[in-house]
């Protein structure tokens, strides 16, 4: 079995985040940088996953600068196994992303891929189903464990995917495997059975993902990252959705403390008007 | 002169309210283009929700049937894809709910369309601004592609008024894809409150509530208001994940926001500063939530909130 995950390198959300002067991005100066916090949770499971199944193989794959090395390495810090890193520069679109990691897939033909739901830097939410779409592979958007963050089930760190079949073929057909995904959805939790292989974008009630320990850092500094570019792959990664201009967001003033709870719903009452 | 088509979204025969803030996102897009809106429904319930719809004066196209009862994005994106085709659709336009996000990429794939993503306003014909970094930024996107995908943030587009005429309501008939994916079951959270996203009030507790969330129902019992929680909350298993307002939760404007016990981290405020008033109750004088409150208390809220709901009861 063979696990793909997908690790945005991003803007950590304790950094600062600035408009630039000119409009034209945000200030990356200063700015510090860490793997996109829903792919930690994607890796995490990923883990759990190879360690209760059978003999597995979890790769993680970034597309970036060559900096986004590091994020490949904190996730195989955390114990992935290998990394793949396809370099470019420039900005890229969620949609260039799905096409590249898709040009990925069909090299490494993994049996299940867990990405983030949201890349917190664009917030677009869309790469995890324009990949599956591009695949003609089903999906499970938003998945979440179905017992809470504080239950014996995460205490005891088990996966929140269930899979289900023993992976092997049928009179040599191919291997009949599906996964359980309880998925966050306006007013409830779905519960879909997606066969493999399949796409999986996690949300944040799945796991709460392990730090990497000393030890485990020192080896990751010595497991494999294949480089490659888009090019190489075939894929031409001119946006499709362009960033034209960057605005800071309109801002609210702080408006007027209050000393105590009478007056507070005398000024919503006559003042705001809202009850 | 194209099409825009607004994917409607319904359960059981009712249309949801969000789809009617994507159908003025388009009639926005049409007074740019001069193109023409018409709507498509999917489901179980599409052709009674269709009705609805089409009370605004468009044309709504129907799909139903077995292959569509459960709301699988890859067969519900194939008849959305394929009514788009059949109308020469330039647009399609869709509120970003959870069904909206499934199903939204895989219908601009399908098409070779960009996608602008949680839309908040349409800033041309082709471009369109949208939040990132948790809201810490406003972008203009531009989609260079001839067809286009865009959700919308509901909160940002009012519900259109009624038309004085009802467009018709015609079953499509499109091709079923064999889905690999199979529903097994929907555990519904049942709550007799507003919804979250629709409410005109909505109280929000956080950590500071140690998951003890009376007080706060009791204040949105009071307001007839929906509840809502900071992450912390839903993590710990106190609330349900579908109450997290947020960056990552839902996105509210009600015309009162109460938050309880809530910091005011950035991830938090993404989701609720377009509310109209906000009334921040922390005994940390110094928590980032005052900052964008309207009104501010410092208190604890096991103490304020009681008398907050005995004061407005005193009120009405
Ligand atoms: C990738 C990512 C995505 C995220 N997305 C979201 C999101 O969508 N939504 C979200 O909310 N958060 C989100 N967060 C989490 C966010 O950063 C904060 O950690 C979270 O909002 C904190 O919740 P809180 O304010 O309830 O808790 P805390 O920050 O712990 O604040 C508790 C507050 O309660 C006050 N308090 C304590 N006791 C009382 C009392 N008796 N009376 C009154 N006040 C009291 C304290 O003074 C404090 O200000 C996200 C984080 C990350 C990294
Ligand atoms: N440049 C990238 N490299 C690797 N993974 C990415 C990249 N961009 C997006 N993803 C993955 O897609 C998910 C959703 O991102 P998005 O749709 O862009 O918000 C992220 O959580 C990542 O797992």
């Amino acid at each position: 079995m063979k696990i793909l995950v997908t690790i945005k390198r991003v803007e950590d959300y304790e950094s600062k985040i600035k408009v630039k002067p000119d409009n034209s991005w945000i200030v990356t100066d200063g700015v510090n940088y860490r793997a996109n916090p829903f792919d930690e949770i994607a890796v995490e499971e990923a883990l759990r996953l190879r360690d209760t199944n059978m003999p597995s193989e979890v790769v993680v794959v970034s597309v970036g600068p060559a900096a986004a090395a590091a994020e490949i390495r904190s996730g195989l810090a955390m114990g992935a196994d290998r990394g793949i890193l396809v370099k470019h520069d420039a900005f890229v679109d969620s949609d260039g992303v799905a096409r590249v990691l898709k040009a990925v897939i069909d090299q490494e033909k993994p049996d299940l891929v867990l990405m983030g739901k949201q890349a917190v830097d664009v917030d677009d939410n869309v790469a995890g189903q324009l990949l599956a779409e591009y695949l003609g592979w089903g999906q499970a958007t938003f998945a979440s464990k179905k017992e809470s963050l504080e239950s014996p089930e995460e205490k005891a760190k088990k996966p929140g995917i269930h899979l289900t079949g023993d992976g092997r073929s049928p009179k040599g057909a191919a291997p009949v495997m599906s996964a359980l995904v309880a998925r966050e959805v306006d007013g409830g939790l779905e519960v879909l059975e997606v066969q493999l292989p399949a796409i999986v974008t996690v949300d944040l009630r799945l796991n709460v993902p392990r730090y990497a320990s000393l030890p485990n850092i020192m080896k990751a500094k010595k497991k494999p990252i294949a480089e490659m570019t888009p090019q190489q792959l075939g894929v031409d990664v001119a946006p499709k959705v362009k960033v034209v201009k960057v605005e800071p967001p309109p801002q609210r003033t702080a408006g007027v403390k209050v000393p105590d709870v009478q007056t507070l719903v005398q000024k919503l009452h006559s003042e705001a008007k809202v009850i | 002169m194209a099409t825009i088509l607004v994917v409607g979204e319904q359960a059981h025969g009712h249309l949801k309210k969000a789809t009617l803030s994507a159908l003025t996102a388009a009639q926005q897009i049409a007074q740019k283009t001069g193109g023409q809106v018409i709507g498509v429904l999917v489901g179980v319930g599409a052709g009674e929700a269709a009705k609805e719809l089409a009370g605004y004066g468009i044309p709504v196209h129907v799909v139903e049937g077995a292959a569509f009862d459960h709301a699988l994005a890859e067969t519900h994106s194939a008849a959305a894809a394929e009514v788009a085709k059949k109308a020469g659709a330039g647009e399609v336009v869709i509120a970003a709910t959870a069904y909206g996000k499934d199903i939204a990429p895989r219908i601009a794939a399908k098409l070779g369309a960009g996608l602008a993503s949680d839309v908040l306003a349409i800033a041309g014909a082709n471009q369109f601004k949208r939040a990132m970094w948790a809201g810490n930024a406003i972008a203009t996107v531009e989609v260079t592609t001839p067809v286009k995908v865009v959700t919308v943030r509901a909160t940002e587009f009012a519900a259109p008024q009624k038309a004085q005429g009802a467009g018709t309501v015609t079953p499509a008939q499109v091709a079923a894809p064999q889905p690999k994916t199979r529903f097994v079951e929907f555990n519904e959270v049942k709550s007799a409150r507003p919804e979250l996203t629709e409410a005109r009030v909505v109280v929000s507790g956080g950590r500071g509530t140690k998951g003890d969330f009376k007080p706060i129902e009791q204040l949105a019992d009071v307001l007839n208001a929906a509840v809502g929680a900071s992450r912390a909350v839903v993590d710990a298993g106190w609330q349900p994940n579908d109450l997290q307002v947020g960056q990552t939760g839902k996105v509210v404007a009600p015309q009162l926001y109460v938050a309880a016990g809530i910091s005011g981290a950035i991830q938090h405020l993404a989701g609720m500063k377009g509310s109209k008033t906000i009334v921040a109750i922390n005994k940390d004088a110094e928590a980032p939530i005052f900052q964008v409150a309207d009104y501010g208390l410092v208190a604890d809220l096991f103490k304020a909130l009681p008398e907050m709901a005995e004061a407005v009861k005193k009120l009405q």
